[in-house]
């Protein structure tokens, strides 16, 4: 009884109460949906009748992660103008995904990208190799959420060590998921669009009466070329050392792009160096910009857990109009987190010396607080309102993972692969395994990743979907010559390039962490003696998208002319499919076709 | 397509048809993605060779700041309409043209 009571101290009961209401609505929620819905082919089909509206919100909140909510202001504190790029490529790859995919993939009707990837090719061995992905994709998304929930738990309860609250939030919806709650139900990932919008802007809106508005909380920041802030009526505490000067903070290429090439000039003897930063630092940071653009919008457009959604639209006409939706929902909400971190340089620049949890990722929770100071109990209530945002953030993106992941092992690995003549209640047992082994993977990958910060970890799996799904979806939409193993090739080898690089970076970053993580990985503390050597090649690992996406691309198209001959004997039968109105009612004959087994 | 067409299942399945359907869908796809592609690769390019023009303060924001923080979001949002509206009308003629 001891131990409780004393974790509870120093807890403040509006913060608590405000989270424990959302998990607890949330599951509730998540369960009376699971009843009325039991089977998977409920989720997809009967939810077809969802409005645009609902549709819209839906997609919306599956798809604003721990990253958005809480990553994308704690980076813009800790980075300045650079971080902005993630706000404005999260909400802009979804044109991408407009143009180009979401259509011709409706009218195709392959629910996830495996089943596009069987029909595409008739081949049930790049089903496989393509649901493969989902799984490397999820786990890269699923760490930042794991940390998003350890800073957030940490915040909450003080003496919480960051690792209880990643085994915590992640064993709750791990089981969750495996009883059957939150399959993804439209209103349930609807309700946590509306909580998040409501719990980033409503304390933006206060916090900018009380303090100072956007213009005048960036304006009190020197820019380069000026020798005074053209604001100074606002309260400004002083920067500690960590911080970023207020000129490289504000303007373009600043210390997030440029870090590679000060890393390498620090190795330097000290009067070199500011000739290798006057030749290296602007190009090398346009470099790293585009790199991280291209990851970003084409990483959108391949989202496994996205995609799916598009199939609960009764047409293709209003799958357009959801998407459009999408980008208006999302678009106004990326416009309030940015602002958090900008206060936050002003007012709780402490954020910069702490490390982990106690960064500036919990800047979202941590600022309404600052309220507290003249009016009270209002910035206990409005801390309380974030926290609930960031709850309903990493649950619904996690659970929404966590169902597409389990579904592709417990489906495609275990009910295709392993035992393909299993019982269906051997399959419900085999979900239920495979959610608990998911989740316990992604909570122990969670426990590892307190140093790197949460909207860059999400950047990395953005970037693996973009020289993996990306190529694959757009070349099969737009290629008739395209083959199985020209796409699987170029898939394959994009994605795993990706993967790698992303994966070296990390453990080159924890080997640098002065906790107990820098222990564990101290072996690859190497890696940044070579990457000080080398700051090209630490760029191209960091944002790998600029080189494997037209990697993979080429390769398929080199793969694909050299195996010509193997394209789909009835490719323009699919390619009408793909491509004509659904009016003309092309989708029904094809299925007649294929099932009378006479193709075209 | 000039052509008469004897049975409709011959012009929905004829080669030509699929050729100026994917190639119609996608110069309106591509268009749309150039207006939002020179803006989006070009920001950083006026970061790089104007810094000082995109410097300048407006109301306090920086000028970049202002265009990538808030004005670029209702910018994409046109793009959008304007491909739905006109992909709908695209769609809406191929359906015609098929059943002539």
């Amino acid at each position: 009884m001891n131990l409780p009571l004393a974790l509870l101290n120093g807890v403040d009961p509006w913060i608590f109460g405000f989270s424990f209401l959302t998990v607890a609505v949330t599951l509730w929620m998540g369960f009376r949906s699971a009843k009325t819905s039991k089977t998977a082919s409920d989720f997809f089909v009967a939810g077809r009748s969802v409005s645009v509206g609902w549709n819209a919100s839906a997609i919306s909140g599956e798809y604003l992660s721990a990253a958005s909510f809480m990553g994308v202001a704690g980076m813009v504190m800790s980075s300045g103008y650079d971080a902005l790029w993630y706000p404005v490529c999260y909400a802009c790859g979804y044109l991408f995904l407009l143009l180009f995919i979401a259509g011709p993939l409706r009218r195709f009707g392959a629910y996830t990208i495996p089943d596009f990837a069987e029909g595409r090719f008739d081949s049930p061995l790049f089903r496989k190799i393509a649901v493969c992905f989902v799984l490397f994709i999820g786990f890269f998304y699923t760490m930042p959420q794991m940390k998003g929930a350890g800073v957030t738990l940490a915040y909450i309860f003080p003496g919480l060590p960051y690792w209880v609250g990643v085994v915590l939030v992640g064993a709750v919806i791990t089981f969750n998921v495996a009883l059957g709650g939150m399959k993804g139900i439209t209103l349930v990932q609807a309700f946590q669009y509306w909580i998040k919008m409501f719990a980033i802007s409503v304390p933006v809106f206060v916090l900018m009466a009380v303090v100072g508005f956007y213009n005048t909380q960036i304006g009190a920041n020197l820019a380069p070329g000026e020798t005074a802030a053209p604001v100074s009526s606002i309260e400004r505490k002083p920067l500690v050392e960590k911080a970023p000067k207020d000129t490289a903070w504000i303007a373009p290429f600043g210390p997030l792009t440029t870090k590679a090439v000060t890393a390498a000039a620090n190795a330097l003897p000290a009067e070199q160096r500011p000739a290798f930063l006057a030749e290296h630092q602007k190009p090398y940071s346009l470099l790293y910009t585009y790199s991280l653009i291209i990851a970003l919008v084409c990483g959108t457009a391949g989202l496994p857990h996205i995609l799916v959604r598009f199939y609960t639209n009764p047409d293709g006409v209003a799958a357009k109009k959801t998407t459009m939706w999408v980008m208006i929902l999302i678009g106004v909400f990326y416009v309030f987190p940015p602002i958090f971190g900008v206060i936050g340089r002003n007012l709780l620049p402490e954020l910069y010396s702490g490390v982990g949890a106690k960064g500036t990722d919990k800047i979202v929770l941590e600022l309404p607080t600052l309220i507290g100071a003249k009016y009270g109990v209002v910035g206990s209530i409005l801390s309380g309102i974030t926290c609930a945002g960031a709850f309903a953030a990493f649950m619904s993106t996690f659970s929404g993972l966590l169902v597409s992941m389990t579904g592709a092992l417990a489906h495609d690995v275990y009910g295709r692969m392993l035992r393909p003549k299993s019982q269906p209640a051997e399959r419900m047992l085999a979900f239920k395994v495979a959610a608990v082994l998911i989740g316990g993977v992604a909570v122990t990958l969670g426990c590892f990743v307190e140093p790197l910060e949460i909207n860059f970890m999400v950047g990395q799996a953005f970037a693996i979907a973009a020289a993996s799904y990306f190529p694959l979806l757009f070349m099969s939409v737009w290629w008739r010559g395209m083959t199985m193993k020209g796409a699987a090739t170029g898939m394959l080898t994009g994605g795993l390039c990706a993967l790698g690089a992303a994966a070296l970076t990390n453990l080159g970053t924890l080997a640098l962490d002065k906790g107990p993580m820098g222990k564990i990985f101290a072996g690859f503390a190497p890696l940044n003696g070579f990457w000080a050597q080398h700051p090209l090649l630490r760029i191209l690992c960091e944002q790998p998208a600029i080189w494997t996406v037209p990697l993979a691309i080429g390769l398929m198209i080199v793969v694909s002319k050299a195996t010509s001959a193997e394209v789909p004997e009835d490719i323009r039968m699919k390619m009408l499919v793909l491509h004509a109105p659904e009016k003309l009612g092309l989708k029904q004959e094809y299925i007649q076709e294929q099932q009378a087994g006479t193709g075209h | 397509m000039s052509s008469p067409t004897p049975a409709h299942d011959d012009v929905v399945h004829s080669e030509p048809f699929l050729r100026s359907l994917m190639r119609r869908q996608l110069s309106l796809s591509i268009a749309c993605a150039a207006t939002f592609l020179v803006a989006l690769l070009g920001m950083p390019l006026l970061n790089y060779f104007a810094p000082a023009f995109m410097a300048t303060r407006v109301a306090g924001f920086t000028l970049s700041w202002l265009i990538l923080g808030i004005l670029f979001f209702p910018f994409v949002w046109i793009i959008s309409y304007v491909f739905i509206k006109r992909s709908l009308r695209l769609e809406e003629d191929e359906v015609n043209e098929a059943r002539r």
